[in-house]
């Protein structure tokens, strides 16, 4: 059976910037695989190359077995896309942006109609088809995109940020919806995200990218076991280190201001004694890592959720205001 | 087989938004309404122009103007289409660029041509009186110049990262192409410096020959008119689809 993603030295190069940085990558068929990573990291650009809408600088990838410069056709046929940005019509009905895309897809006619139905009802937006996008709210939207990914039988799924600008309650949904076309459908879904929190809850194997590298590979468990202990988060009032980071079971310190962050191995047996040494503590809290940990482990920053290249909202906003 | 139901998906959506946005229909026929009611109307109650009265004599002119202004927004809209909804998607589908430019085109040529047939409409309130053959002639004019027009727009459009050049678009090629056009003027005397962006003014090949059709005065024979125009329409498509291949 042949990989639903192979990259072989993918490449993108932006003038001077390395966006994308020579990617061996393998993607098996069956997961919910996570690309994870700032804004700015490459993970949009890694996907922009899968699926076909942007031409690698240096080396190439196969997407379910076809090439992604030579067969581009047979690739984007074989993939469903749901972008950041909303790409459905909002002048059209849900159900007519679903026909118009099995149009597009391909979708042979006698297919059509059900197909539609039964895309439909795997978001729950069967009694809202016939509306108006425009009266949609912003999950609803979403939800109709992921059936529309999913209406001409692709074998992966991309879904670039899913959950972006989504307050949590739908993103609770969306991410149930997920779950469920995966269990229904059998697809491969490659999600792009830069939310901690999504990524543990979704994938089954996260790919931890850093100037468009990647710098870590593993289930999202086994990212979090190779922290090696837990978080002990504290603020002290002129913390004294130097004793602290020459204790055997501290794994690594790290200090922002008054807050400072420790990994240590198997902390309530060792917290007396770290409180005792480093000064006046005024608040403290133990905790198992996360993969916000497992980032900063990595590559000594933590994910910010504001970046340069400003929020989707913001972007919509620019572009609506034009019109 | 595809890429003949990919151009009909293209095109039923054009279909779409130009019965559901009442307004834009609504708004893009003002303009040519006023400038037929009041410029014709105030000015033709004291000029008449080769043996018609003024608001006759500008009727072509004006027809031609509400399928230029039509047609280069539209294509000029794609500027947002890039950035956001539908087009994305049409982007990423499985078709080649020159489907995806034929549906756009042709979309976005019939939704002219309707302004331009709502126009012909008012045509007969003001008293010019067609029969089937002139009809079907300025049904084909208008969509040649509406194809031409489509494409330039969209050319433009395709080449333009945001929208803060449509003013300049507007000032200094939609304006003078409509004004260099012999629409509100005769352009058989003409003084030289004016002559020359008449004669390279697309155009004025249709504002003439829509008014040999519907008026019975040309200065060229409408033959020509046509013959042009058509290579000014090959010209642009050509360009357009070449355009959209380059399209990210």
């Amino acid at each position: 059976m042949v990989s639903a993603v192979e990259t072989d030295g993918l490449t993108k190069r932006y003038g001077e910037l390395l966006a994308v940085d020579r990617l061996d990558l393998k993607i098996e068929g069956g997961e919910i695989f996570g690309l994870l990573g700032p804004n700015g990291a490459g993970k949009t650009t890694i996907l922009s190359m899968l699926a076909t809408l942007l031409k690698p600088t240096s080396g190439t990838a196969r997407v379910n077995g076809h090439d992604i410069i030579e067969q581009p056709h047979e690739v984007r046929r074989s993939i469903g896309i749901v972008f950041q940005d909303p790409s459905s019509d909002d002048v059209l009905t849900g159900r007519e942006n679903l026909y118009l895309h099995a149009l597009m897809f391909g979708v042979p006619k006698h297919e059509r109609k059900q197909k539609i139905d039964y895309v439909l009802s795997l978001v729950d937006l069967q009694d809202r088809a016939n509306d108006i996008v425009k009266k949609y709210s912003g999950g609803m939207r979403r939800r109709l995109e992921l059936a529309r990914g999913l209406l001409h039988n692709p074998r992966i799924l991309f879904l670039d940020e899913p959950t972006l600008g989504l307050d949590p309650q739908t993103r609770e949904h969306i991410w149930q919806y997920i779950e469920n076309l995966v269990k229904a459908e059998k697809v491969t879904v490659i999600i792009t995200t830069h939310y901690m929190d999504e990524a543990d809850r979704l994938c089954d194997r996260v790919a931890i990218i850093d100037h468009g590298k990647i710098v870590a590979l593993d289930k999202p468990a086994a990212l979090k076991a190779k922290v090696g202990g837990e978080i002990i988060k504290l603020r002290v009032r002129s913390p004294r280190l130097e004793p602290i980071k020459d204790l055997d079971y501290v794994l690594s310190v790290d200090q922002s201001g008054s807050t400072l962050l420790l990994t240590v191995k198997d902390a309530s047996a060792h917290l007396q004694e770290i409180l005792g040494t480093i000064g006046q503590v005024e608040s403290v809290e133990v905790r198992s890592p996360t993969l916000n940990d497992v980032f900063l482990n990595y590559t000594g920053r933590e994910i910010r959720e504001e970046s340069g290249e400003g929020g989707v909202f913001e972007r919509i906003a620019r572009v609506r205001s034009g019109r | 087989m595809g890429e003949l139901e990919g151009f009909y998906a293209l095109w039923y959506r054009e279909m779409k938004v130009f019965t559901r946005e009442k307004s834009r229909i609504v708004s893009s026929l003002v303009t040519p309404l006023l400038w037929l009611v009041v410029f014709g109307g105030g000015l033709g109650s004291a000029v008449s122009l080769g043996g018609v009265n003024y608001q006759i004599f500008i009727f072509p002119g004006i027809l031609a103007m509400t399928i230029l202004f039509s047609s280069v927004f539209f294509g000029l809209y794609i500027v947002w289409d890039k950035k956001i909804d539908f087009f994305k998607e049409v982007l990423v589908a499985p078709l080649s660029r020159v489907t995806i430019f034929a549906g756009k085109m042709v979309g976005g040529s019939i939704d002219a041509l309707l302004q331009g047939a709502a126009m012909l409409v008012l045509g007969v309130v003001l008293g010019i009186r067609y029969n089937l053959l002139t009809l079907v002639l300025s049904f084909v004019f208008m969509f040649v110049l509406a194809s031409a027009l489509v494409s330039l727009g969209l050319i433009i459009g395709s080449n333009m990262e945001s929208v803060e050049g449509f003013q300049l678009i507007i000032s200094f090629l939609v304006f003078p192409m409509f004004f260099f056009s012999g629409a509100l003027f005769p352009i058989d005397n003409l003084p030289s410096y004016l002559l020359l962006f008449t004669v390279i003014d697309p155009v004025t090949y249709a504002v003439d020959g829509l008014r040999g059709l519907l008026l019975g005065s040309s200065q060229l024979p409408i033959a020509l008119n046509m013959a042009i125009l058509a290579g000014f329409a090959a010209v642009m498509i050509g360009i357009g689809t070449w355009s959209f291949k380059r399209l990210k």
